[in-house]
C-alpha cells in the first residue's frame, strides 16, 4: 500500500498501469512481470540468479529487481546521491547483476552480500571517484590458510540469514547506529556528534553489537 | 605465517562498507592478501552490508517502472566495459565481462603483494628512495589532501628517531620485522598507533624492514635529534 502511494505521489512517475495504456507492445513484459513477483515470492534470490545465469531468463530477473533496486536506491540517496543520479546507478548496477550473473559464487557470498558488494563499488567508482584498492585473489603473493578444508565452508546463504535474525534481535539503537556506519559514509566522530553522543558511548554500542552478531555465527563456524 | 596484529574492526568495518579513503584502503587491504583472518572477517562484513541492504526500507522509493523498462531494453546489449577498481575483488565486482583485466606480465616482487604493487610502478628497488639517518622513505599516492602514505625502509637492527603523532598512523611491515612498545612486528602485521603514543620502533637484525606507512596528519618528532631534525625531516 504504501508502495502505491509513494509511486502515485512522485511526479513523472508513470504508473505501470497508466504506462500498459499508452505501450501495448509491452504487454508481453507485463504478463512477464506478474509472473516475475510471484516467483520473487517463491523463489529465493540465489534460485532466481542461477535461472539468471543458466537460462538467461529474464522473468527471473525482474523478480531479482523488484527484490533490490528500491533498496539499492535508498542506500545510494542515504549516501547522498541525488535521485536521477541513484536511479542511473541502480540501473547500472542491475545490469550488472545480468551480465555477471555467471560469476556468482553462491560458496562464496550470498545474492545480498553480492549485490551489495556492487552497488558498493560503483558508488566509489561514480560518486566519490576514488578508487578502492581490492585484494587479488589469483596473486602468487597472497597469504592462503594454512590448511584448507572445503567442507568446513558454511553455505553463504545460511551465514546472512543468521545474520539477519540476529540484526533483528539488536536494540534498535545499536542497528541504527549500524545502518549508520554502512549507508551514511559517515566517519564514528561525525555520527557521534550527530547523534550528540560521546564517541566512546558511539564506539561501543558498535563494538556490541558486533560481538553479538559474531556470537550468532560462533554456532556455525 | 599468519599475522597476529590486525586492523582494529572500525577499519574493517569501513573497508566494507566502503567508506575508507583511499591511502587507508590501499593498507588494508594490502593487509588483507597477508591475513586469512582478516579477509574472512571482511566477508562477514559484506555479509552484514547485504542483509543491511535487504532490510532497507524499500517503501521510501517504490519501484519504478520506467527503471525496469529501460534496464530490460538494454539486456541484450553487449555488457559495457566499466571502468572497475583496480584489481578484481575477491567475488568478482570489477570491470564488466569483456574488459582487459589489468594484470601485470609477471607477478614481479613477490614481497609486495596486490594491491600495493599497483601503486609502485615497478619494483621496489625502482622507487624514489630518499635517505635519512637510519632509514629511507619513499613517497605513494601525493595527491590523496590529508594523508601521508609512505615506503619506509629501516636499516636492520636501527632505530627510528622517537616520534609521536598529531593523527593515526597505520604500519604494515611487508619485509623483516620491528618492535616497539606495543610488540613485535613481523610480515603481513599492521601497527596502530593514535595520538596519545610515543614511539621508537627499532628494526630487527638480519634484513631491512620495509613497511607501508599512512599517517592522517604529519608526525611530531620528540626527543633532541628528532627536535633539530624535524624542520628539515618531517617523518
Ligand atoms: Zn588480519
Amino acid at each position: 500500500m504504501l508502495n502505491a502511494l509513494a509511486t502515485e505521489a512522485r511526479p513523472g512517475v508513470v504508473p505501470a498501469k497508466a504506462a500498459l495504456v499508452i505501450r501495448p507492445r509491452q504487454e508481453i513484459q507485463r504478463l512477464m512481470r506478474a509472473e516475475a513477483s510471484e516467483r520473487a515470492a517463491e523463489q529465493t534470490p540465489e534460485e532466481l540468479i542461477a535461472a539468471v545465469a543458466e537460462q538467461r531468463d529474464r522473468e527471473a530477473f525482474i523478480g531479482l529487481f523488484r527484490l533490490f533496486a528500491p533498496r539499492i536506491k535508498a542506500y545510494l540517496m542515504r549516501q547522498g546521491a541525488d535521485p536521477a543520479s541513484a536511479e542511473d546507478l541502480v540501473q547500472d548496477v542491475m545490469l550488472t547483476v545480468w551480465h555477471r550473473a555467471g560469476q556468482f559464487d553462491r560458496r562464496k557470498a550470498a545474492v545480498s552480500t553480492w549485490i551489495f558488494t556492487i552497488a558498493r563499488n560503483r558508488r566509489i567508482d561514480t560518486l566519490r571517484r576514488i578508487r578502492r584498492p581490492e585484494f587479488d585473489p589469483e596473486d602468487p603473493a597472497l597469504v592462503r590458510e594454512p590448511e584448507t578444508a572445503p567442507d568446513a565452508h558454511v553455505e553463504a546463504s545460511e551465514r546472512s540469514k543468521r545474520l539477519h535474525e540476529a540484526v533483528a534481535t539488536l536494540p534498535k539503537e545499536q542497528e541504527s547506529l549500524l545502518r549508520l556506519v554502512y549507508f551514511e559514509d559517515k566517519s564514528h566522530s561525525v555520527i557521534a556528534e550527530e547523534l550528540g553522543l560521546p564517541l566512546g558511548t558511539v564506539k561501543s554500542r558498535l563494538r556490541l553489537a558486533m560481538a553479538k552478531l559474531r556470537a550468532a555465527l560462533e554456532t556455525l563456524e | 605465517m599468519i599475522p597476529t596484529h590486525h586492523p582494529s574492526d572500525d577499519y574493517l568495518i569501513a573497508y566494507a562498507a566502503g567508506s575508507l579513503e583511499e591511502p587507508l584502503s590501499l593498507v588494508v587491504a594490502t593487509h588483507l592478501a597477508l591475513c586469512p583472518r582478516c579477509r574472512k572477517e571482511v566477508e562477514r562484513l559484506e555479509a552484514l552490508g547485504g542483509v543491511l541492504l535487504e532490510d532497507e526500507a524499500a517503501a521510501e522509493t517504490a519501484t519504478d517502472e520506467r527503471a525496469l523498462d529501460s534496464v530490460l531494453s538494454r539486456l541484450d546489449a553487449p555488457a559495457p566495459i566499466a571502468p572497475g577498481p583496480i584489481a578484481p575483488g575477491p567475488i568478482a565486482t570489477g570491470p564488466i565481462a569483456t574488459a582487459p583485466k589489468p594484470r601485470q606480465a609477471a607477478p614481479g616482487d613477490l614481497r609486495v603483494p596486490a594491491p600495493l604493487r599497483d601503486y609502485l610502478g615497478g619494483g621496489l628497488e625502482q622507487l624514489d628512495w630518499k635517505a635519512h639517518k637510519g632509514f629511507d622513505e619513499a613517497e605513494l599516492l601525493s595527491d590523496a589532501p590529508g594523508f601521508r602514505t609512505r615506503l619506509m625502509r629501516i636499516k636492520s637492527g636501527t632505530a627510528m628517531p622517537a616520534h609521536t603523532h598529531r593523527g593515526n598512523e597505520l604500519t604494515l611491515v611487508l619485509t623483516g620485522g620491528f618492535s616497539d612498545e606495543h610488540g613485535h612486528f613481523l610480515r603481513g602485521d599492521l601497527a596502530e598507533a593514535d595520538a596519545s603514543v610515543k614511539h621508537q620502533p627499532i628494526a630487527d637484525p638480519g634484513e631491512d624492514c620495509i613497511c607501508l606507512a599512512v599517517t592522517d596528519a604529519p608526525l611530531r618528532l620528540t626527543g633532541p635529534v628528532g627536535r633539530l631534525l624535524n624542520p628539515f625531516l618531517r617523518i
